[in-house]
């Protein structure tokens, strides 16, 4: 095989301008598809990360008809400690699951005491959060870093620092509606200020989940949504299936579910765009598909049609066609193991140097999110055995033909 | 012993809607170590009996035996095989692989055809270089060499494999008179040296005369015009 290898090589060498464009067609097809997918693949895991570890968590469990209301913040929907002690017992039952975190969702009016505008705030369980949302703590741009909102303090957003020139350690006031239509305000100090992230919640405020209870004056330990964190985000789908043939069970009187569990993605328009990217990651592989099938296909019945007398004596000289075809196909599988092994060799240092250059880009409201392209290895062997097999079946049609060539016919050929 | 025994084979063509006899009722037989030549005007079916006892045609009809198989009944894959085992060809163009040095030009066959062990082909290619004076070429390219260089090369080829019967349709066609008569001697020396048989095809009269057995073929009619005994 070794032997038929090198002759296989010598015949790519023979023409080696038609060799040399083939494989630098090859070669660009695979640095634009690496290129893109370590930069597309890169941005959407940067993205998903920043809302799932600090936003949403994977997945979010809340009583049945909560979600196609959230813009109100029904706290009237908010699931009652029986029902949050079924959905502890269910997500402590799933050993894929790391963290959860249960919060109370509210809107309020926050105030300067010279200006008044609306906020919507997450009461939480630091500790919790912290486990659930690792990353919150990172969007913190103003106060004290590191740390979640203590009793009496508050994480402010952004734009309502800024609009209404608010800062770490000033006093505001709360004022909230609860369920019964009573209207509470307190004061409290703002702790820090946090960045906005595109998507919904990205601009809201976080306050103790007791402080939350205080001012809605809420008495037991009702809570609007549970955020779970998964120790493998790939294991989403099973999760949602385990927790949901769970909870799935648990009616109300009516025969109707109690509970609904949505997905990050579910809940999150970025999940769009994810799949928008996915989607011409797609086509991207098609066109190296295609690239590599053309091109390898035009050499190879090229090469064919170049050595009909050749393919003549040697099947005159009793060489059998498997071993015709098989020179051939191994004439394709070098081009394209040389295309593709050229095309990452470039392609990672093209990351690398893309890596020290750190670029910038927006995003959103977003600005300065640093482009930091990554190229996982299954991402190189895939673009590596999809242009070396594709390049073996672009050869097979020409090296069938050269198998099944009439020696009389082929030694005849002018 | 017959190396090759044709009895009544005849070749038929279809060109358009006639039928076109190539070979007419062929008699004949050839012993091993022969040294054979078709003679014959060009059309006159000199090529289409060395295709046949080459095995990279059939008959139409007839019984054609070469080393002692029936040859009329082997399917593609068999003929290949039967040809790497027994049979060597040389060429009028001498059909060298231009990729290929010189050696690996005659080593070819026992790597592709053959699959002999390394060791044995390089005593095998240099024992053949040696035969046939072209061992201080082994290393050049067939572009490097003369055109009666290249049908050493092609002779060294065709007995590599230790065929018994090396076919050669027109080999000092491309060849300068004094250079076809040396390589008809090489080939008559090999046949001597390594008992195979020689079947050549000529309408050169100075060469076939070279020839210890000559078959005159004219418009697909056969007959014995010299020899009849074995040589060597």
């Amino acid at each position: 095989m070794g032997r038929i290898v090198r002759i296989a090589a010598r015949n790519l060498l023979r023409y080696r301008r038609r060799t040399a464009l083939t494989t630098l067609l090859i070669t660009i097809g695979v640095v634009a598809m690496l290129l893109f997918l370590s930069a597309s693949g890169s941005f959407k895991a940067m993205m998903v990360g920043q809302i799932t570890d600090s936003m949403l968590g994977h997945l979010q469990v809340h009583r049945k008809g909560y979600v196609s209301s959230i813009e109100s913040l029904p706290l009237t929907m908010n699931m009652k400690p029986q029902m949050i002690s079924k959905v502890e017992a269910s997500l402590k039952s799933i050993n894929e699951i790391e963290a959860w975190s249960p919060r109370i969702k509210l809107g309020a009016m926050f105030s300067n005491f010279a200006q008044t505008t609306s906020i919507r705030l997450n009461g939480i369980d630091p500790e919790k959060e912290m486990a659930t949302c690792p990353e919150l703590m990172k969007r913190i741009i103003q106060g004290e870093m590191n740390k979640l909102p203590e009793p009496g303090k508050i994480l402010i957003p952004e734009l309502i620092a800024k609009g209404l020139k608010v800062s770490p350690g000033d006093s505001i006031v709360l004022v909230a509606t609860n369920k019964d239509g009573s209207v509470n305000g307190i004061n409290f100090i703002v702790q820090g200020v946090l960045e906005g992230i595109s998507g919904p919640g990205g601009r809201d405020g976080y306050m103790h989940i007791n402080d939350a209870r205080q001012l809605l004056r809420i008495d037991d330990n009702e809570v609007s949504e549970i955020v779970v964190r998964l120790k493998k985000p790939g294991t989403l789908k099973r999760v949602m299936s385990k927790i949901k043939t769970s909870l799935g069970e648990i009616t109300s009187q009516k025969g109707k579910p109690v509970f609904e569990i949505h997905s990050w993605e579910k809940l999150s328009p970025f999940s769009n765009i994810a799949k928008m990217i996915d989607l011409m990651t797609l086509f991207i592989k098609i066109m190296l598909v295609s690239i590599v099938l053309i091109s390898v296909m035009n050499v190879m019945i090229m090469a064919v049609y170049e050595r009909i007398r050749e393919i003549g004596t040697i099947a005159a000289m009793g060489t059998l066609p498997s071993n015709i075809l098989k020179l051939f196909v191994i004439e394709g599988f070098l081009l394209g193991l040389l295309g593709a092994i050229m095309g990452t060799l470039i392609s990672i240092i093209s990351i690398l140097v893309l890596q020290q250059a750190e670029i910038t880009f927006a995003f959103g409201r977003q600005t300065g999110l640093v482009l930091y392209p990554l190229i996982s290895l299954s991402d190189i062997a895939f673009a590596s055995i999809v242009v070396v097999v594709v390049s073996v079946l672009a050869s097979l049609q020409p090296a069938w033909k050269a198998s099944r060539m009439n020696p009389i016919d082929a030694l005849r050929h002018v | 012993m017959n190396l090759v025994e044709a009895i009544q084979i005849e070749k038929t063509y279809l060109s358009g809607e006639a039928q076109v006899s190539a070979i007419k009722h062929a008699d004949f037989s050839i012993e091993t170590a022969s040294f054979v030549s078709f003679v014959g005007p060009s059309g006159s079916g000199k090529s289409t009996l060395l295709n046949m006892i080459g095995c990279l045609d059939h008959p139409s009809s007839g019984s054609l035996t070469v080393a002692g198989k029936d040859v009329n009944s082997l399917d593609r894959y068999s003929a290949a095989k039967f040809r790497g085992e027994h049979i060597g060809f040389i060429f009028q163009d001498f059909n060298l692989i231009p990729v290929l040095t010189i050696a690996e030009n005659i080593e070819y066959p026992l790597i592709m055809v053959q699959n002999w062990p390394q060791q044995k082909r390089q005593q095998r290619v240099n024992e053949l270089m040696d035969a046939v004076g072209i061992s201080d070429q082994a290393s050049k390219y067939p572009d490097q060499l003369s055109g009666g260089q290249k049908q050493r090369v092609a002779i060294a080829r065709a007995l590599v494999t230790h065929a018994k019967l090396i076919l050669a349709d027109e080999p000092t066609a491309n060849l300068d008179h004094d250079t076809a008569y040396r390589i008809i001697d090489l080939m008559k020396k090999m046949r001597n040296d390594y008992g195979t048989t020689f079947i050549f095809s000529t309408h050169d009269p100075k060469i076939m005369d070279a020839a210890e057995i000559i078959y005159t073929l004219e418009d697909g009619q056969i007959k014995q015009t010299k020899g009849g005994t074995k040589h060597g």
